[in-house]
């Protein structure tokens, strides 16, 4: 037992004295959150929100494509992160309820990277950059909205079409979609 | 049966009660007073020394279940004597099978109570204190009294929780601030045994990556082309669930919650022509249940159990010495397969890559003019830090939102900001390490 402290003398270099007990420490998911967000290079067409500002495992983050076929539309994702970050990746769900092939009717989202293909490594960036690929590149491959994928494969331009009238708020297929234009 | 029946009919000369009868300890004693080819010739002296450290080492086992139980007997039996147990947990009829502490009377009873209760009975000199409840409701106090912490948990939450712990406590003036953790895990075949001397040697933190991440369908294949049982399942789970009952937390526990999902699943597997989907399984699926092998716990509490008796008593090299081996992989599943390694130190470890230093503060000063003197010091140089305690959002120079939100606290006085001992941490976009800093007035 003794043993292993003389180890540990020999080991320390530095000799910072402290006597007083220690009070709450930042969690290992919140330094390495923080980390991420300082990390963090979004473009003019993102941003973040913190709804309360001490809790930073909670936001929206805010994507206004300047291009593609969802350009002009405001687009609000959810993240929530818990203390198993980044053993888990963070949950991301759309809060509006659009009309794209890799987006279901209750928002989530069919990325790679945000389940099967996870990893630690992995940061917040990675998450936001997948996020904004998906509205540059609809991918009808991997489809969570059949319609959508449908179409985008069969017609692109009525797909084009119905992508423009979901975001003004109108219907698809008798399904009605959030307005989400600026 | 009549041959084990017949040490037990001698045993109240031999359980203990009696504090000379050694009987029961006869071997280990042995073992204990002579020198051998692996006890270590500084640290070493045979006889009472080894023998008073295994009976006066206060160990603390966390979790009750699969491994704690392994781990409480093989303990108690190797003749350590003051034992304190933590688990949250209850008894369910499945876990009689491999969690032989307890009996089909004791379904619904807490696993900490329990366990230590029936272990006590079979070696009545073992003095086990039980806790029922969740390691975050301890301090550092509690912590701190004990000499070796054995881990058999199945949440990689929960070992973060108390690594994190254990590194944190380490005061550099008190060699018994430094807690040496054993740490077990299994899942199916597989598991594995390490340990960690905190601020030492890699920390389960550095190790986190040895953590298999929890294999996952794509999303789309469970909305589109579900090819197996569990696909269903999984879709009633994380998709459908949403759709038609958003506002009803989800309750693993709930049999009607676990029927709505069975239903629903199944429905789905024959709409596809899968078969399969039953209700156990969808409980397997939903619960992330991952079929608990017996002998892997065995295996693994008896490693770990070797481990604090060699940590003890010196009598051999322990895992975690450092710069020596410090984890030990067990596969069982084609033929049998170890593999004993040491894994490094991350120096960029978020819990002991970067150990809090003391900053002295004029609690008078304001949060501004501590931000503006982390630019100047010497090891940081930051120049946009984002800062935080575990509960404050302190000042962030980004993103954008945050800088705003917090802008108004560079112009608050400290002390109303943070407490005197307090941590927090400063990161910046420039560096990968996060520094972090242990409040001192002044």
């Amino acid at each position: 037992m003794l043993k292993i402290w003389s180890m540990k003398q020999q080991q320390q270099k530095s000799d910072a004295a402290s006597g007083q007990t220690k009070k709450k420490k930042v969690t290992a998911a919140q330094l390495r959150v923080q980390k991420d967000l300082s990390e963090l290079a979004l473009p003019g067409t993102m941003k973040t929100v913190f709804p309360n500002p001490d809790d930073i495992l909670n936001f929206t983050l805010t994507l206004t494509p300047d291009e593609g076929l969802y350009k002009g539309g405001v687009f609000n994702f959810t993240f929530a992160i818990t203390q198993n970050f980044p053993h888990e990746p963070p949950k991301v769900k759309c809060k509006e309820k659009i009309y794209h092939p890799n987006i279901d009717l209750e928002g989530n989202v069919c990325l790679n990277i945000l389940r099967e293909d996870w990893k630690p490594v992995l940061n917040l960036n990675a998450v936001i950059v997948g996020l904004q690929f998906l509205f540059l590149e609809p991918n009808a491959s991997d489809p969570l909205n059949k319609d959508a994928a449908n179409d985008l494969m069969t017609d692109r331009d009525r797909f084009k079409r119905n992508v423009r009238s979901a975001m003004a708020g109108g219907a698809v297929k008798g399904e009605t979609f959030d307005r989400v234009m600026k | 049966m009549a041959a084990t029946m017949q040490p037990e009919a001698v045993a109240p000369t031999t359980n203990g009660h009696n504090s000379s009868g050694r009987a029961r300890w006869k071997y280990m004693d042995t073992l204990l007073s002579r020198p051998g080819a692996y006890t270590d010739p500084d640290d070493f002296v045979p006889g009472a020394v080894p023998i008073g450290n295994v009976e006066q080492s206060h160990v603390l086992v966390i979790g009750a279940g699969g491994l704690g139980c392994e781990i409480l007997k093989n303990l108690a039996l190797s003749g350590f004597k003051k034992i304190d147990v933590i688990d949250m947990d209850t008894i369910d009829v499945s876990n009689l099978n491999r969690q032989f502490l307890f009996r089909e009377k004791d379904v619904g009873k807490p696993k900490a109570s329990v366990a230590a209760e029936f272990v006590m009975q079979r070696v009545p000199s073992c003095k086990i204190t039980p806790y029922v409840g969740k390691i975050q409701d301890k301090d550092e106090d509690y912590y701190m009294q004990f000499n070796v912490v054995v881990c058999g948990l199945d949440s990689i939450e929960a070992r973060r929780w108390i690594n994190a712990t254990l590194v944190g406590m380490v005061d550099e003036n008190n060699p018994d601030s430094l807690k040496p953790l054993i740490d077990g895990g299994t899942e199916g075949f597989k598991g594995q045994s390490r340990v960690i001397l905190p601020t030492m040697t890699s920390c389960i933190e550095c190790q986190l990556d040895m953590h298999a991440p929890r294999a996952a369908v794509p999303l789309c294949t469970l909305a589109t082309i579900p090819r197996q049982p569990q696909h269903c399942i999984e879709w009633a789970h994380i998709i459908k669930w949403e759709e038609e009952r958003k506002d009803l937390v989800l309750d693993t526990d709930d049999p009607e919650h676990i029927t709505w999902l069975y239903e629903k699943a199944l429905s789905r597997a024959q709409e596809y022509n899968i078969s399969g989907v039953t209700y156990s399984m969808t409980q397997g699926v939903v619960k992330n249940i991952i079929p608990a092998i017996a002998s892997t716990n065995a295996i693994v509490a008896a490693s770990s159990c070797n481990e604090a008796f060699k940590i003890v008593t010196s009598s051999a090299t322990f895992l975690g010495n450092p710069g020596l081996n410090n984890y030990m992989l067990y596969t069982g599943d084609s033929g049998v397969y170890t593999y004993t390694f040491e894994h490094q130190k991350k120096d960029d470890c978020p819990v002991c890559g970067n150990l809090p230093k003391d900053m002295l503060l004029n609690p008078e000063s304001t949060l501004g003019e501590l931000v503006e003197s982390l630019a100047e010091r010497p090891e940081s140089q930051l120049k946009k830090p984002n800062l935080r305690t575990e509960e404050k959002t302190l000042y962030y120079s980004a993103p954008a939102s945050l800088e705003e939100s917090t802008r108004p606290n560079l112009k608050r006085k400290l002390r109303e900001l943070l407490a005197d001992g307090e941590d927090f941490a400063v990161s910046d976009g420039a560096f990968d390490i996060t520094f972090r800093y242990t409040v001192r007035y002044t």
